[in-house]
Parts: C-alpha cells; sequence; structure tokens
C-alpha cells in the first residue's frame, strides 16, 4: 500500500471530539470480558489527562445485543438510551462517551433517527416522562472512548514509559487493528478515518511507536455478528468467519491485535483457543496465539502500568510473548494473584499458555 | 442577414461541432474553453466504441471544422459573469475581455466520477486500482504490458463507479460505461491474451447500434468472463495482488478472487462550473445536477432564459453521437431563434 495515499485518505474523515467533561456510559460486557480496561480508560483521563469523567453507577446497558438479535422493539431501546441522555442531562454534563462500539453506534442511530423523524423523538420523550417523570437534552457531543483516547494520543504518547518497539530489535511492533462494525460501518462520517480505512487505533499505534499491518480481510466481521454466535447453530459461521481473518493475517506475523470493540476483542482472543482445539492451528509463534489488546490495554502499556493490573490475565492467548518483546519486566508469578487456590482451569490443549 | 454572435461555453465535442454548424450558416461565434485545449475528454481517449475509431480521428475532424472565419477559439477564457441587456448577453471572461453575444450556447460537458470516493475499491491508495480513463492512457503505449510493474495475469472491471449509486447520490445510469468496459476489455485481451479478463456488471445496457454485437464477440471471441454482481471491497495481498470481493448474483454465491488489475469504470457527473453558469443565466438545475431543458421532447436545446441553449453531455450522460446530433439541433434551434 502506498502509505502516503492512504494516510491521505484516513485523515480526509475528522469529527469534534469534546476536550473534557465527559458523561461515560460503560458497556454491559465489556466489564465481565476486560474488566480493567474500563477502569483504566477511567484512570488514563482522571490521573493522566486531569479530564473531568463521571461514572454513573445508574447506568444500564444500552439494550443493543437484544436490539441486534430482533428481540426487543425500537421504541425500547430508544427509551432505555433516552433515560441515560436524561441521567447525563440531570449532573449537568452535555458530553458522552460511550465504552462499546455496539451502543456508539445504537445513540449514533437513534440521534440520525431523530433528526430525520422528530415525530419519534416527541414520542420517545413522552415514553420516558410516562415511566420515570425524566426530561433530557440531546447530547452536544457523542464520542466512542476510542474517539477520546486518539484525540489525547499525542499527550499519552508524551507521558509514554514505553513504545510499540521491538525491544530487542528497534523495529516498530506489527499491530493488526480492528474496528467494530458499529463504530463505522453505520456511519462512516461518525468514524475517525471512516469505514474502509479506518483511523482511530491506526493513529494510536503509529503515535505511539508501532506500525499498522493492512491484510486482505482487514474490513471482514470478527465473526461476533450478534445472531452468528447467539443462535447457538450458527457458531460455526461465526468461528470461520474469524478463521478467515486469522489466515490471512498470519502471513504478516502481527505482534499483537487491537481492537475498539467488546465483542471483537472477545470472539478474537477466545476463538484462537476453539480454532486451536478444532484444527490444531495456533497463529503465533511456538504454539502460542496473537495476543488481542484493547485500545485502553495498549495505552497501559504505553504508559507504564503492570500487566496484571490491565487485567491482561483474564485473556485467552498468553500476553508474555508481547510483554518480552517490548520489554516490560513483569512478575509470573503475580499473573494469577487473585486467583483462588485450586479454581485454575484445565490447560488448553493445543494453544500454549 | 444582419450577422449575429454566439457565444459557446465549453470546446467539447458539443462546443465545437455547434460551433461549426453555426459558422456554416454565416453566424459569428466566440468558442469559449477554460482548459488550454479544444476537444475535451476526447483528448484523453485512445478508441471510440463500438467500431475502435482512434479518438484523435474525430478530434482532428472537429479541429478542422472550427478552423473557420466565423469561429473564434479562446482557450484558457473562463465566464465571471453575466449581464443581460434585453436580448443580448454581454459576458465578462477572464483577463476582462468582454463579449456581446446574441445567444448563447452552454456545452460544458461532464466529468469523470472522483473514483476515490468509492473507498471500498482503493482508487489512489492501491497502485493496482485504475479508471477506464487511466487506462485509455495507458492504450496509447505500444506495448501494454511493459506499462505494468508486474505481469497482469488477471483483470476485473468494475461497472457503475459512481453511477446508478444512491451512497453517492448519482441515481442516474451514466450510459457509456457499460460498452466502454466491453471495448476495454477486448483491447485489453487482444493486447495481452493470455490475461483473463473479468467483468463486474449490475445489468448490461447495450442501447446503441453494434453495441450488443460487441457485447457477444467479448464473450464468444475473447472469453471475456461477465458476472452479474458489485465488487463489495478490494484489499492488497502480500504478493502485491488485489483481493476482491463480491457476490454473483446469478449464482446466489459469494465470490472472492485475486486480480492483478482493477479497473474502475467511472461514471459521469456534471462539470464542476455547472453551478456558477446556471446561476449568471439563471438556468433551472435537475435533480440529477445536470442542467434541466424546458422540454425533453420538443425543447431539449432549450432553456428557461431566452437566448440561451443547451446542448451534449452538459445535459445529461451522453455517447458522442448523441452529442453531436445535439449540437447540430443546437444550431438548428439557435439559427432559428436569431432569424426569427
Amino acid at each position: 500500500m502506498e502509505t502516503k495515499n492512504s494516510t491521505r485518505l484516513w485523515k480526509s474523515y475528522q469529527k469534534e471530539i469534546a476536550d473534557d467533561h465527559y458523561y461515560y456510559a460503560r458497556s454491559c460486557i465489556r466489564q465481565n470480558f476486560f474488566p480493567a480496561s474500563e477502569k483504566v480508560f477511567l484512570k488514563i483521563l482522571q490521573e493522566e489527562l486531569q479530564k473531568d469523567i463521571y461514572d454513573d453507577p445508574h447506568h444500564t446497558t444500552c439494550t443493543g445485543i437484544a436490539y441486534h438479535s430482533d428481540i426487543i422493539p425500537q421504541e425500547t431501546t430508544a427509551t432505555v438510551i433516552a433515560r441515560h441522555f436524561a441521567l447525563m442531562t440531570e449532573l449537568g454534563y452535555e458530553n458522552l462517551a460511550i465504552s462499546c462500539v455496539t451502543s456508539f453506534g445504537l445513540y449514533t442511530e437513534l440521534l440520525e433517527t431523530w433528526k430525520h423523524f422528530p415525530e419519534e423523538e416527541a414520542k420517545i420523550r413522552e415514553l420516558l416522562w410516562k415511566a420515570t417523570r425524566r426530561e433530557f437534552s440531546i447530547p452536544k457531543n457523542l464520542a466512542h472512548s476510542s474517539d477520546i483516547i486518539f484525540h489525547n494520543r499525542e499527550e499519552i504518547n508524551n507521558k509514554s514509559k514505553r513504545r510499540l518497539v521491538n525491544a530487542k530489535t528497534g523495529q516498530p511492533l506489527k499491530v493488526v487493528d480492528h474496528i467494530g462494525c458499529h463504530y463505522a460501518k453505520l456511519f462512516p462520517e461518525k468514524g475517525i478515518g471512516g469505514a474502509e480505512f479506518p483511523y482511530v487505533l491506526t493513529g494510536m499505534v503509529e503515535s505511539w511507536g508501532g506500525q499498522v499491518i493492512d491484510y486482505p480481510e482487514r474490513r471482514h466481521c470478527c465473526g461476533f455478528g450478534f445472531r452468528q454466535y447467539l443462535v447457538m447453530a450458527n457458531r460455526g459461521y461465526s468461528v470461520s468467519n474469524s478463521k478467515k481473518k486469522f489466515d490471512s493475517m498470519a502471513p504478516y506475523e502481527p505482534d499483537f491485535i487491537v481492537s475498539n470493540c467488546p465483542g471483537c476483542s472477545m470472539f478474537m482472543d477466545k476463538w484462537q483457543y476453539t480454532i486451536a482445539e478444532m484444527e490444531g492451528t495456533t497463529y503465533g509463534k511456538g504454539g502460542y496465539g496473537i495476543p488481542v489488546l484493547t485500545y485502553e490495554e495498549m495505552a497501559g502499556l504505553v504508559l507504564g502500568y503492570d500487566p496484571w493490573d490491565l487485567g491482561l490475565q483474564m485473556h485467552q492467548v498468553s500476553v508474555e510473548p508481547l510483554l518480552d518483546k517490548m520489554g516490560i519486566d513483569y512478575s509470573k508469578p503475580n499473573k494469577y494473584k487473585t486467583q483462588q487456590p485450586n479454581s485454575f482451569p484445565k490447560k488448553p490443549l493445543k494453544l500454549m499458555v | 442577414m444582419q450577422t449575429k454572435t454566439i457565444a459557446i461555453i465549453g470546446a467539447g465535442p458539443a462546443g465545437m461541432e455547434a460551433s461549426a454548424s453555426l459558422a456554416k450558416l454565416g453566424h459569428q461565434v466566440v468558442l469559449i474553453e477554460k482548459k488550454a485545449s479544444t476537444g475535451g475528454h476526447l483528448n484523453n481517449w485512445h478508441h471510440l466504441f463500438p467500431d475502435r475509431r482512434p479518438a484523435k480521428e474525430l478530434l482532428q475532424k472537429l479541429k478542422q471544422e472550427v478552423n473557420h472565419s466565423n469561429i473564434e477559439v479562446m482557450v484558457n477564457t473562463a465566464v465571471h459573469e453575466v449581464k443581460q441587456n434585453d436580448y443580448r448577453y454581454e459576458l465578462v471572461l477572464s483577463e476582462k475581455n468582454v463579449i456581446n453575444a446574441n445567444a448563447v450556447l452552454i456545452t460544458t460537458g461532464f466529468e469523470l466520477f472522483d473514483a476515490a470516493k468509492k473507498e471500498e475499491y482503493g482508487y489512489g491508495i492501491y497502485n493496482q486500482v485504475i479508471t477506464n480513463s487511466d487506462l485509455e492512457q495507458l492504450f496509447q503505449a505500444d506495448n501494454l504490458a511493459a506499462q505494468f510493474k508486474k505481469p497482469v495475469k488477471r483483470v476485473a472491471f468494475v461497472h457503475c463507479v459512481g453511477s446508478r449509486d444512491a451512497k453517492v447520490n448519482n441515481h442516474y445510469c451514466s450510459k457509456v460505461c457499460c460498452v466502454t468496459a466491453v471495448k476495454q476489455s477486448i483491447e485489453f485481451k487482444e493486447r495481452m491474451p493470455e490475461t483473463e479478463v473479468f467483468c463486474f456488471y449490475m445489468d448490461m445496457r447495450m442501447f446503441g447500434p453494434y453495441y450488443e454485437e460487441l457485447y457477444r464477440e467479448a464473450q464468444e471471441k475473447w472469453g471475456i468472463v461477465f458476472i452479474r454482481g458489485k465488487i463489495s471491497e478490494a484489499s492488497q495481498t502480500r504478493d502485491g495482488s488485489l483481493q476482491i470481493k463480491a457476490e454473483d448474483t446469478l449464482a446466489s454465491k459469494p465470490l472472492r478472487m485475486n486480480t492483478d488489475l482493477l479497473v474502475l469504470m467511472a461514471g459521469m457527473v456534471p462539470a464542476e462550473g455547472n453551478e456558477h453558469i446556471s446561476r449568471q443565466f439563471k438556468l433551472a438545475i435537475g435533480d440529477n445536477r445536470f442542467f434541466k431543458s424546458k422540454d425533453n421532447h420538443f425543447d431539449n436545446q432549450l432553456s428557461d432564459t431566452p437566448g440561451v441553449f443547451l446542448a451534449g453531455a452538459c445535459l445529461a450522460p451522453m455517447n458522442i453521437t448523441d452529442t453531436i446530433s445535439q449540437a447540430r439541433a443546437a444550431a438548428l434551434r439557435i439559427h432559428e431563434y436569431l432569424t426569427n
């Protein structure tokens, strides 16, 4: 690829991202899959960047999984999201920072719908009032939390303790970036870099010393796809999509994958175990997999945080090969320091951990 | 007959042919072209469909025609401002030249759709992605194979790039891309017989004489494969080729293949300056953003503004045959207008 050309295209998609004072909308699934990521996001914003961000315990799921699985009416989803807007309004915030890309896509879709069909907005306002006696203002700024990290990537770089560089060779780490479909494929203009050549994660990787790989199946779905996974009979379809991506990226020997979507991070991490068990294929060197990081975890490593404080021990694919490449001094015994004795799962048969 | 002056804006095939026709009828013509040379897109084309006539031949004939004592050609000249005085138009041109015209003919033509807007094809990103216009430039060389850095074992043409596409707000068909793809794929096969050629189309619109025959020849004689389906994305592989994904809608199957070259059949869009011209002459613009004629059956060359006429691809996408017919029709309508 002509890097200069692609950068030009990536940079042609920009959007306004608020500088400060965010109301944080957490993800319903990330707290289970990658429990430290959201905590790290808050820590980076509050402690490293001195930003004001409010983590509201009254916030709930956006209903996105149910919505995309066709088991909940649109009005219910819209009313739940309207309640989040009301919570934000009541606290005096105007900028929404959304942790999950499906929530981000859904919030964006709702606001776009209301622009074209104001009567829908009026109906939802009425439903919310009847149900909760709450009112709301439309957020002034809607950003995915990866947008906010992207927005502050140079400041994070200035505070960095480590680079995305192979400590032995000095070469940039080779990174696969993967954007959640609902981040930019629904509304390309709402994602930094658009849908075809997204720049949000690439920008972080480049600022922090790494190099992004452009491989043929870069835009392909991770395999989650909601109904592909949630309907058990379709799970073969889900894993085959992930396999297609791994087969396509493996020849480039990526050092790690970074994603901004809860589902993508989870499936690209866990399906590597499944594929190894099913057919004995592993995609990293020496029987290991390709580590999968969230962008907060990547930022945390760059800022010098302890890998186990970032929750990297929760990953299916072992991150140690990556930590070794980056020259990170970590404690092996501490990896499972919070784990109850005799509660370790069986080791996989094929995938090295 | 008192000599009347007609200003013609745009010196592509329509403007040139109309100039020649009006000059022959005894009128004075000022042919205004904002670019450095006359001929418009013909300058960029190698051969024309369906008979593969060299574009240069047509260009030469048009240039001979406008080499007439009644025609003044002004290149590198733009129309900045227009004032109407009764039935005369005062055109303020570049460097403050002023022309007084009894009638004005708009022949501003079209521009090629910017294929980079269809980001999924990677034009401007991957070197192996070119447009129909780029390919015509490559055809100018004697040795086509030598124009590519790597051997081209397979080439894929994508029809309807920027046409019939709601996502880029171009709902119309650009008409000429199907037959251009057929012509170019045959030319490719003639020059490089070992290359596999695929065309990805939505519908094959072979509307003109001998177009359908050319389409048949492409399949029967040259073995070009036509697949009904649009390409959804192109990405680069490790060996420097492109991986493309499409759906074969006749077989109802998704399709993935590698290709060494991807040719995008960029459609026609209204010329950039049309908005300015429409404001100056108070001309109506259609929903498709091309100029709108007074009556698309009987008064296709007339605008709603008296004394201002329209011809060629500034009205809608069209081939050169229709463009020349429209130019001559416009000349006749202008002659009628000035003599009555």
